[in-house]
């Protein structure tokens, strides 16, 4: 029978070839923009550090002064100052903890005639590379002592290592940021974490890489150039060490829900303590966020990534309205024919099954339209200059995803209209025919 | 025509005039939020930065030797960047419009006090105004010897002890509304410093939703750190010629620093407002396939009807109605659906830019977007209707007397 009700809607289809055609590429449109935007939203709510990410946490203190204008009352950024940044380094009540800073800086080889290549990184303190798992394809990172000695020694990503020294082992070698000579003493194998979580969040959290660490005492110690939002307030200065300019993000390991439960009490006694010398104006206590909350609360996923979903979605609702509609009018225009089965005997749950997998064809058509126009949608994605383009791919899941999306969608959109028309009654409609 | 026959046609068919109406509805919802902000970024995007932005180059240099002191390299490249032909100016700068290099400081009008506003610092060579084509709206320039070193080795300190600054019109009406700015006091560090000048604007390396994207100072302090950035100003056609002499000239003068970012101020902003331009892009596709679809279901919608009342319409015809009749009998049934979908839509698209503004920091939806939307939406009905009504009125009265 089911056999039969699929001949028959084919049958149906073929007969009215505009209108069907209308349909299916009105559900095409509506799936294949809206699976666009949820691909490119699945790719970019990934986590950046599977199986670590759950121990990491950062702590906002908020030292800004009291907001005076609405655009100063912003959430904090998790930026800390120098001093608090040090006093949370040197309590050491976590069982990692780094401080850390952007910068960018010329960067050669100690062969003569190379010219400088201009290049991003990060000043980081030792736990870094520990705490986040960064993997080593050679050496490793620096160690406590080299922080307090400001150590002049650097650890490359592979890429830059590749560029300065043709694929020789980089270890060991010396290379000249700015006009320092640093020696290397660890390779990280292509780490790109996306989004790069542990530097400030914006717009370009997606697109950026380090190709660089150095220890962030000697970054100081040497003026190198540093890179990101530094705010200052007040008349004293606008010095890196000073204790009402924020600039560091400050990243923390527990292992275990006790653990951060007793950082935070930690963090709350520091900032009434700050606050007993008259610091932290503002009434917000410190807070601790997980390193998803955190992407979360920080909005790494741009707000206009999130209305292109709700629009995309408002989109496909339209779109199935749209269906519901000429699908009710294409079977209420048949009452006479279903009328007339009605009378043979057909019952109505033989009517609702016929006309459902005739919904569920076209569904199934507009499915595989949609995936064909969320193919060249996520093809359009990775041509915006944003960093997650790269990240706009289609996977086995969402390809799955897809196709249930296109028939649930229409067999929903076929309900109303099947259920509407099975209630036709048989008498009336051969008695007005 | 009397109404009633046609409502009463229109409540045989509830359910699907109900999803018309929905259809509708959403649709002028959608489309008028979609409109205001395509509306918003626009003006956004058309911003006067208040430099000669057809006239720049600029051309970033970043130095890598130690042996040399900055303002003595700035000197000496700025001679050779001014001896290329069709330059009319150089200078060098540490921020522009739109190169997101933003150094603010909290603006103080009396000593210790509290910072009433932010603004950017704009700090350069002498010269630095009228090279961007700054209109200079009140007050003078600045005087050779109010020129001193920003200080970068030690925390740009420079602000400290600077004397004068010019700032823009937004600015000084933001510190001293209703007030003569000229030789006021603010205290964007520790000293006091004098506003000589008022320009008319200068917009802000990085913008944002608030008003402050023009509160900007111009500052007398000479960049001394290894980055810098040289502006040069010449006629529009010779900008290309200009930026790859001026890259020769850098590179054959000292070949110990990266030249990057090498580019005219129009590709800055075009670079600064790209995401902006492929939203817009992507708004509009979404607002015209909302149209587009809806425009197709009305259509779909009404050629179902006129095929379901081919006998009807051929007996309105045999018993007098003319063609006009019959066309302008599903015009005006399109018209009552479609009005009915624009009362929803007004009040849904009020409910969702409630829900915006609540999610995404969106502006209010200024009203005028509504009524521009329900006369589209009326259009667009009228047209997607257009052709079934014209079959409609073509059916010949001699279908009556066939079976149906």
């Amino acid at each position: 029978m089911f056999h039969y009700y699929v001949s028959m809607a084919l049958r149906s289809l073929r007969l009215s070839k505009a209108q069907t055609a209308l349909m299916v590429l009105v559900i095409g449109l509506g799936i294949g923009a809206s699976m666009t935007m949820i691909t490119v939203f699945h790719a970019m709510s990934g986590d950046p550090l599977p199986g670590r990410s759950a121990t990491l946490y950062v702590p906002a203190i908020d030292a800004r002064p009291l907001a005076t204008t609405r655009n100063d009352a912003s959430p904090p950024d998790g930026n800390l100052t120098w001093p608090d940044a040090q006093a949370l380094l040197r309590a050491a009540r976590a069982d990692r903890q780094a401080a850390m800073t952007g910068g960018s800086a010329p960067v050669r080889s100690t062969r003569a005639g190379e010219s400088p290549v201009y290049e991003t990184g990060h000043y980081v303190t030792s736990d870094f590379f520990r705490m986040f798992g960064a993997p080593f394809s050679a050496g490793s990172g620096w160690r406590a002592q080299d922080d307090e000695q400001r150590a002049r020694v650097v650890v490359l990503n592979s890429g830059l290592s590749r560029k300065l020294f043709d694929g020789a082992s980089a270890v060991g070698r010396t290379v000249r940021l700015k006009n320092t000579d640093f020696r290397v003493i660890g390779v990280v194998d292509d780490w790109h974490p996306r989004p790069l979580f542990y530097a400030q969040l914006d717009s370009r959290a997606f697109g950026r890489s380090d190709e660089f660490f150095v220890p962030l005492q000697t970054a100081m110690d040497l003026g190198l150039d540093f890179s990101g939002r530094f705010s200052c307030w007040g008349n004293a200065g606008d010095g890196r060490t000073s204790d009402h300019c924020i600039w560091l993000q400050f990243w923390v390991q527990l292992d275990s829900p006790a653990k951060a439960r007793d950082y935070r009490a930690f963090l709350a006694d520091y900032w009434r303590e700050q606050q007993a010398h008259g610091r932290f104006p503002r009434p917000v206590e410190p807070g601790l966020y997980d390193l998803m909350g955190w992407l979360a609360y920080q909005h790494v996923i741009p707000d206009d990534l999130r209305l292109q979903l709700s629009l995309s979605l408002g989109f496909l609702a339209v779109c199935m309205l749209n269906v519901v509609g000429l699908l009710l009018a294409r079977f209420l225009r048949r009452a006479s024919e279903i009328s007339v089965r009605r009378a043979l005997g057909a019952r109505r749950r033989d009517i609702f099954l016929q006309l459902g997998v005739e919904a569920s064809v076209i569904g199934l058509a507009g499915g595989v339209l949609g995936l064909v126009l969320a193919c060249a949608g996520l093809w359009s994605v990775r041509q915006r200059p944003d960093g997650y383009a790269q990240l706009a791919h289609l996977d086995l899941s969402m390809l799955m995803g897809t196709f249930v999306l296109a028939v649930i969608a229409s067999v929903l959109a076929g309900l109303l209209p099947a259920w509407r028309a099975c209630r036709i009654t048989p008498a009336l409609q051969l008695k007005t025919q | 025509m009397r109404r009633s026959p046609m409502l009463a046609s229109l409540t045989r068919h509830k359910l699907t005039v109900l999803l018309l109406i929905l259809q509708v509805g959403f649709t002028c919802a959608i489309v008028c939020n979609v409109a205001s902000m395509i509306g918003h970024r626009t003006t956004q995007m058309r911003q006067p930065s208040g430099v000669a932005e057809d006239e720049l180059v600029m051309l970033e240099s970043i130095s890598v030797d130690e042996h040399n002191d900055p303002l003595v390299r700035h000197t000496s490249d700025l001679a050779a960047l001014r001896q290329i032909t069709g330059v009319t100016a150089a200078v060098a700068v540490d921020a522009l419009p739109f190169n997101s290099n933003n150094w603010s400081n909290g603006i103080a009008t009396e000593p210790g006090g509290n910072a009433a506003v932010t603004a950017t610092a704009f700090n350069g060579t002498p010269g630095e105004r009228q090279a961007l084509g700054l209109r200079l709206v009140a007050g003078r320039d600045f005087l050779p010897d109010e020129y001193l070193p920003i200080d970068s080795a030690h925390d740009w300190s420079g602000i400290n002890h600077v004397a004068a600054t010019i700032i823009t019109r937004a600015l000084a009406d933001r510190l001293f509304p209703g007030q003569d700015p000229l030789g006021r006091l603010i205290y964007p560090g520790d000293g006091p410093v004098r506003i000589v000048g008022v320009v008319d604007h200068l917009l802000r390396p990085t913008l944002d939703e608030s008003a402050g994207n023009d509160y900007s100072t111009l500052l007398p302090l000479l960049p001394d750190s290894g980055n810098v950035i040289y502006v040069l100003r010449s006629a529009p056609s010779e900008r290309g010629r200009v930026l790859k002499q001026a890259t020769e000239a850098l590179t054959r003068l000292n070949s110990n620093r990266v030249l990057r970012h090498g580019q005219t101020f129009e590709q800055l902003r075009a670079d600064y407002f790209s995401r902006d331009r492929s939203m817009i892009g992507l708004l509009l596709a979404a607002a015209g396939g909302l149209l587009l679809v809806t425009a197709a279901g009305i259509a779909g919608l009404a050629s179902f009807w006129v095929q379901q009342r081919r006998q009807a319409i051929g007996i309105r015809r045999a018993v007098g109605a003319t063609r006009e009749n019959i066309l302008h009998y599903f015009q005006l049934e399109n018209f009552l659906i479609v009005s009915g979908g624009i009362v929803l839509g007004v009040v849904l698209a009020f409910a969702l830019n409630l829900v915006l503004m609540e999610h995404y920091a969106l502006r209010r939806l200024p009203w005028f977007y509504l009524p521009t939307g329900a006369v589209a939406l009326w259009l667009l009905g009228q047209l997607a209707v257009l052709g079934p009504a014209l079959r409609a009125a073509a059916v010949p009265p001699v279908v009556a007397t066939r079976g149906g």
